[in-house]
């Protein structure tokens, strides 16, 4: 597989990051030793295996729809990068 | 007293030799004294902790201390901890006062220890070297010019210095283990599920999980008996009995099968590391243990696939960081979009952000049966692997590394060399079983070396039995650099 700097703007766009051209081609190198390394993956098969997500074969719980947190907004928002009228702040995304 | 095992702490505390107040601050002025050197602590509050040293006396004053009431220890800053900066290694966190306490921090508030300090990392615990950190790297105690391993660097740093008595870590892929060998300590990472990751910031969230860090195998035992247990706010919690860790300290190792990995004990592994493994395992035999030759055959398969899974996990979880509600935000921006990317491309770091690219591919359409679903098939071959292997022996062992400490700056510009430090640890966290790390020697430069010790699910009880045993007929776990 072969990554192109193409490719490392596109997955930085995904990803929310932004990425100058310099710092894409030096990433593409980085990313490319790690996915060579990857690659080893392949060489075994495992069509009949079942993918395992999860270290334990547990059960999502479920609880009653009940309020069980009380209202700590003033606390949370006093960390806030910006805050107004008790709603968090960010650039207009309306017209 | 900074040599004290946690057992002889609260001895003196009980029988009021010393109080909480004093040991914390004997702890806090040792830290100020050496701290600039080591760069172990991220935040140190004097206040705060003086404060829940006060607390704790006034509880061993009532008659309720426990084990742990009024010792120090040093909290990973990947923990909240409320009202104290929690950064997690990161600038995108570097102001960040928490709000809440993580349930582990509540767990040691509730047995009456005092947080002591709060303990530098590799950021967002990604990295073998603490040299990620946004907070600059931290210095082996054994050696200035190596590093202390990673992610949970600060945390063995500041025990194997005596800076604390015990310390929290969280191990991933091997951030307890590494760190720990590297630093000539004792950690263990439990059975995935067994402590509460709530409040614990989250990297790879089926891998994560979090273990003390301390001298000895004893002193282990008593901060497990405090940081397990149900908390109904990780999903991932496990209800379980309550159980002392320590139950089993005292048996004899007559007939214990410990298993030697061949994947393990080939190319890779250097001569010091070699040589210090094999004396262990000959003193493990003259406690009458026995040791028999097992295969993993996928096991060296575990660091492709943790790249894999590690990085997809971080991606989904990073994705929270985007200045909007807490932490880091850019100064200057065109449009909500744009505050996304520069926020986070100015407040993540470059492994950070290497991670984040990784696990956003790997997920991306057209590549995610190729990759991710691949990874975590070769997952269940690599459990499968482990499971097999206990029907020949009780308990595995080998090298935690495969080399003594590296120098600062030795690996940190080649990603790839950096990974394979955690070649023998990352198993452990794809299969969910518990592991741990014990010193047993030096090697090259006089630098340390620790025994991987690995069992199989919830058998905690049974490889710290193994560890302490071989702790009182050696005295490597005594050892301190300074």
């Amino acid at each position: 597989m072969t990554l192109s700097v193409n490719d490392v703007k596109r997955i930085a766009d995904l990803a929310y990051i932004e990425i100058n051209d310099s710092e894409a081609t030096e990433t593409l190198d980085q990313l490319s030793g790690i996915f060579n390394l990857i690659e080893s993956m392949q060489a075994v098969d495992t069509t009949e295996v079942e993918p395992m997500s999860h270290a334990q074969n547990v059960f999502q719980r479920l609880r009653e729809d009940e309020i069980t947190e009380t209202d700590q907004h003033a606390l949370y928002q006093s960390i806030a990068p910006q805050v107004e009228a008790d709603l968090y702040l960010v650039p207009q995304v309306i017209e | 007293m900074f040599n004290d095992s946690l057992k002889q702490l609260s001895d003196q505390l009980s029988a009021k030799k010393i109080s909480s107040t004093e040991l914390t601050s004997d702890f806090l002025r040792r830290i100020k004294q050496l701290n600039p050197e080591y760069n172990a602590f991220i935040t140190i509050n004097e206040e705060m902790s003086l404060a829940q040293a006060q607390t704790a006396d006034k509880m061993i004053a009532a008659g309720q201390a426990g084990p742990l009431t009024g010792i120090p220890i040093a909290q990973k800053d990947i923990f909240c901890a409320k009202g104290w900066l929690t950064t997690c290694g990161s600038k995108m966190l570097s102001n960040f006062i928490s709000p809440y306490d993580a349930g582990v921090i509540e767990r040691f508030n509730q047995a009456g220890a005092v947080n002591i300090g709060k303990t530098n990392m590799d950021e967002f615990a990604m990295g073998s070297s603490n040299e990620t950190s946004f907070f600059g790297s931290v210095k082996n105690p054994w050696d200035p010019a190596a590093v202390p391993g990673g992610s949970s660097g600060g945390a063995a740093c500041a025990v194997a210095a005596r800076l604390a008595p015990a310390a929290t870590g969280t191990d991933t892929g091997g951030s307890i283990r590494q760190p720990a060998a590297l630093c000539g300590i004792s950690g263990i990472k439990p059975t995935y599920g067994l402590v509460s990751r709530y409040g614990m910031i989250a990297f790879a969230s089926s891998l994560d999980q979090a273990g003390p860090m301390a001298k000895s195998a004893e002193d282990l035992t008593l901060l497990l008996n405090v940081m397990t247990g149900f908390d109904a706010r990780d999903s991932t919690s496990l209800q379980r009995e309550t159980e002392d860790y320590g139950r089993d300290l005292q048996k004899p190792l007559n007939g214990l099968r410990i298993g030697l990995p061949k994947e393990y004990f080939a190319a890779g592994m250097s001569n010091d590391v070699a040589s210090a493994v094999d004396k262990a395992l000959d003193e493990y035999r003259k406690l009458g243990a026995q040791t028999v030759e097992i295969s993993l055959p996928n096991a060296p398969l575990s660091i492709p696939v943790y790249y894999v899974l590690a990085p997809a996990e971080a991606s989904s979880n990073l994705s929270r960081f985007d200045g909007v509600r807490y932490g880091y935000r850019a100064e200057s921006y065109s449009d909500l979009a744009d505050m996304y990317r520069k926020t986070r491309a100015q407040g993540f770091g470059a492994e950070v952000k290497r991670r984040i690219l990784i696990g956003t591919y790997v997920l991306s359409h057209g590549y995610y049966d190729a990759y991710y679903i691949k990874a975590q098939k070769l997952r269940r071959l690599i459990a499968q692997d482990f499971t097999d292997a206990y029907r020949q022996c009780d308990l595995i062992m080998g090298p935690t590394t495969p080399t003594v400490a590296f120098n600062l700056g030795e690996k940190s510009g080649d990603p790839i060399q950096m990974y394979l430090s955690d070649i023998y640890t990352s198993a452990a966290n794809l299969t969910g079983m518990p592991a741990m790390s014990i010193p047993i020697g030096f090697g090259d430069k006089n630098r340390p070396i620790g025994l991987h010790i690995i069992g199989n699910y919830f058998k905690e009880a049974h490889l710290l039995n193994a560890a302490h045993q071989y702790q009182l007929v050696t005295n490597w776990h005594l050892q301190s650099p300074i």
